[in-house]
């Protein structure tokens, strides 16, 4: 009896030290991948164990405002406003781009250039096949074909489909006042995939698709994406090196918790979809604060290359900075 | 002399409070439903229904798209399964004997057993580009969401059929064939009335599969909330839209919308199968 109270308690004591050694976090699904690395990497270094739950961003909002989790993390940045009323703090760990990828073996690998305008009709319906002379207009010595363009879209609420209809919602007049921006909106042409993964899958399966997803899954699968235009009109490609110019470019400010939207910042060489995921801590947990401040600090400085590794793009040096200094401010370092 | 017996009453009484619990989960499944599409209801009331535009991120929500996906999708997997199910059930209960009849049965039965995720990946790598080279269409619609539905729903409707024909008892048989009867007489005149009522109620249950199936047909029914213009054409059904869209819904209104989008689909399903049970159900009883 008296030995079986003693395991008992035993057991008891290791089941919280280990959930002192425990960071929680949920939400986004974009940065999932990295941040299990990183975690796992953490934890061999450190002993302290990060569970991420891959949510969704409004869900990690949703439980990062109930104070359910120690760290929220969200695709679309919360504006102070809502910020102050939650009271969270809020800073961007990760970046990535959104590509336009496609599905046309007769180029043979030759690569597409659309710009602002024929992106919207595309999206819009109205142009309808590749052999558009609108289309055409950009690709001198591209011989595009006489097919359908099939679009392929995110059928879940998704923060890369707010950072892709921004983008549009942005460039785009008639989209503007037709669809909008938004997490879900109604898309007029197109068929839906849940995931990056099922919009990639749906491109993959579909001559003649187009669909934005993330770059890591357009490389990946080895699906070309089509060189677009910069908010100064000049051609980019979605190389780090053009990716990393929009977080760069970007003026990030500390007191509105970092809010800023990455698409279409100013350069001549900056990608024009670029988004910033973000991480979301509540103020008055200054404890439990410094110890997930520790795992991204840790990640900034020796998780960058398993971030590209994974095709994400690292935050450039001042930005990393910028942060730390915020949370020492905060308390949270 | 009728005694008390305790065990009698312990037994009768649990039993009682378990069929009482049925109940108690239906309302109470329903008063959730309500209670949480009571802001959309208010709101929106009957324009929901009818409104053909779903954009959350202008607050517009119309559920006819999804009414209308969640009803053609269902009926046309209806009419294509049924038949060869009931096809099937006559095989195996008349026609073949032995080996191939038990060897036929138990690939029914694991056909019934795959998860439905996994008829919808093949359905995507399989059938879709079946569909494409076919209609010369993008290969993702109402067609083949049907299809995929009706191959999934066959093995029920064939087994549990099957059950009922064996029940035929061989003394009316032998009797129909001692008078003279064919073969086909006999399935028709005498199998299948003495097994109507198990077969009605396999293409119920099979009915009510196909309503609420959500994994299969996301993955290869679109996931376009607009209205489709042909069969070919992407769509999306009630189930779909509450399995894409919930875990992201933020605003008050957006979540309730997808409450009462919910509660449609309740009141669809639990409407299809309570009318399909009171009258064909009865008016079987009535004939046999």
């Amino acid at each position: 009896m008296k030995m079986n109270r003693m395991l008992l308690l035993s057991a008891l004591a290791a089941v919280s030290l280990v959930a002192a050694d425990k960071i929680n976090g949920a939400g986004a699904s974009f940065p999932a991948p990295i941040y299990y690395k990183w975690a796992h990497d953490y934890q061999a270094q450190t002993g302290v164990q990060v569970n991420y739950q891959s949510i969704g961003s409004g869900g990690g909002i949703k439980q990062i405002e109930a104070r359910t989790v120690d760290f929220g993390a969200s695709d679309e940045p919360l504006e102070a406003k809502r910020l102050g009323e939650s009271k969270l703090l809020q800073f961007p760990a990760v970046v990535g781009a959104i590509c336009l990828a496609y599905n046309l073996p007769e180029l043979e690998g030759k690569e597409v250039k659309l710009s602002n305008a024929v992106v919207e009709e595309i999206f819009l319906g109205t142009i309808t096949k590749w052999n558009d002379p609108k289309i055409a207009a950009d690709n001198a010595g591209v011989a595009l074909p006489d097919k359908t363009i099939t679009i392929a879209y995110r059928s879940d609420g998704s923060g890369t489909t707010w950072n892709f209809t921004y983008w549009l919602d942005k460039m785009g007049k008639t989209w503007h006042e037709k669809v909008g921006l938004g997490k879900t909106v109604q898309w007029p042409v197109g068929i839906g995939g849940k995931g990056n993964e099922g919009v990639t899958n749906m491109i993959k399966q579909t001559p003649g698709s187009i669909g934005y997803i993330e770059t890591a899954y357009a490389a990946k699968n080895n699906l070309p994406m089509a060189t677009l235009q910069s908010a100064e009109g000049t051609w980019v490609k979605a190389t780090t090196e053009n990716i990393m110019a929009a977080a760069a470019n970007a003026k990030w400010k500390g007191e509105e918790g970092f809010y800023q939207i990455l698409a279409s910042q100013p350069g001549k060489t900056t990608y024009p979809i670029v988004a910033a995921t973000f991480i979301l801590l509540p103020q008055e947990k200054a404890a439990e604060n410094k110890e997930v401040s520790k795992f991204f600090t840790f990640a900034f400085e020796k998780g960058a290359a398993e971030a590209e590794k994974l095709g994400y793009i690292p935050l450039p040096k001042p930005t990393v900075e910028a942060i730390e200094a915020y949370l020492k401010t905060n308390g949270a370092k | 002399m009728k005694h008390f017996n305790i065990g009698d009453f312990i037994f009768g009484n649990l039993a009682r409070l378990m069929s009482i619990s049925v109940l108690v989960i239906l309302v109470s499944i329903f008063y959730v439903l309500y209670d949480h599409a009571k802001l959309a209801i208010d709101k929106l009331g009957f324009k929901f229904i009818f409104d053909t535009n779903w954009a959350p991120n202008v607050e517009q929500f119309g559920a006819f798209p999804a009414i209308y996906g969640t009803l053609s999708s269902t009926s046309i997997a209806m009419v294509l399964a049924t038949p060869i199910a009931l096809g099937i059930a006559i095989f195996l209960s008349e026609i073949v004997r032995g080996g191939i009849k038990t060897l036929i049965g138990t690939m029914i039965e694991l056909l019934a057993a795959i998860p439905s995720i996994v008829y919808g990946m093949w359905g995507l790598f399989f059938f879709v580009p079946v569909i494409q080279a076919l209609t010369h269409s993008s290969g993702i619609g109402t067609l083949t969401a049907s299809v995929i539905l009706a191959i999934m729903i066959i093995p029920f409707t064939a087994a549990v059929s099957r059950d009922a024909m064996d029940t035929t008892p061989d003394i009316l048989k032998e009797s129909a064939y001692a008078l003279g009867a064919t073969k086909w007489d006999v399935i028709k005149d005498v199998v299948i009335p003495f097994a109507k009522v198990g077969i009605i109620g396999s293409i119920i249950l099979s009915l009510g599969r196909a309503l609420g199936e959500t994994m299969a047909v996301t993955f290869v029914m679109g996931n376009a909330t607009r209205m489709p213009s042909s069969i070919l054409e992407p769509a999306t059904s009630i189930p779909v839209i509450l399995a894409n869209e919930f875990s992201e819904a933020d605003g008050d209104l957006y979540y309730s919308s997808l409450f009462f989008l919910a509660l449609i689909l309740f009141v669809l399903s639990f409407g299809v199968i309570a009318v399909a049970k009171f009258v064909f159900l009865r008016k079987v009883r009535k004939n046999g």
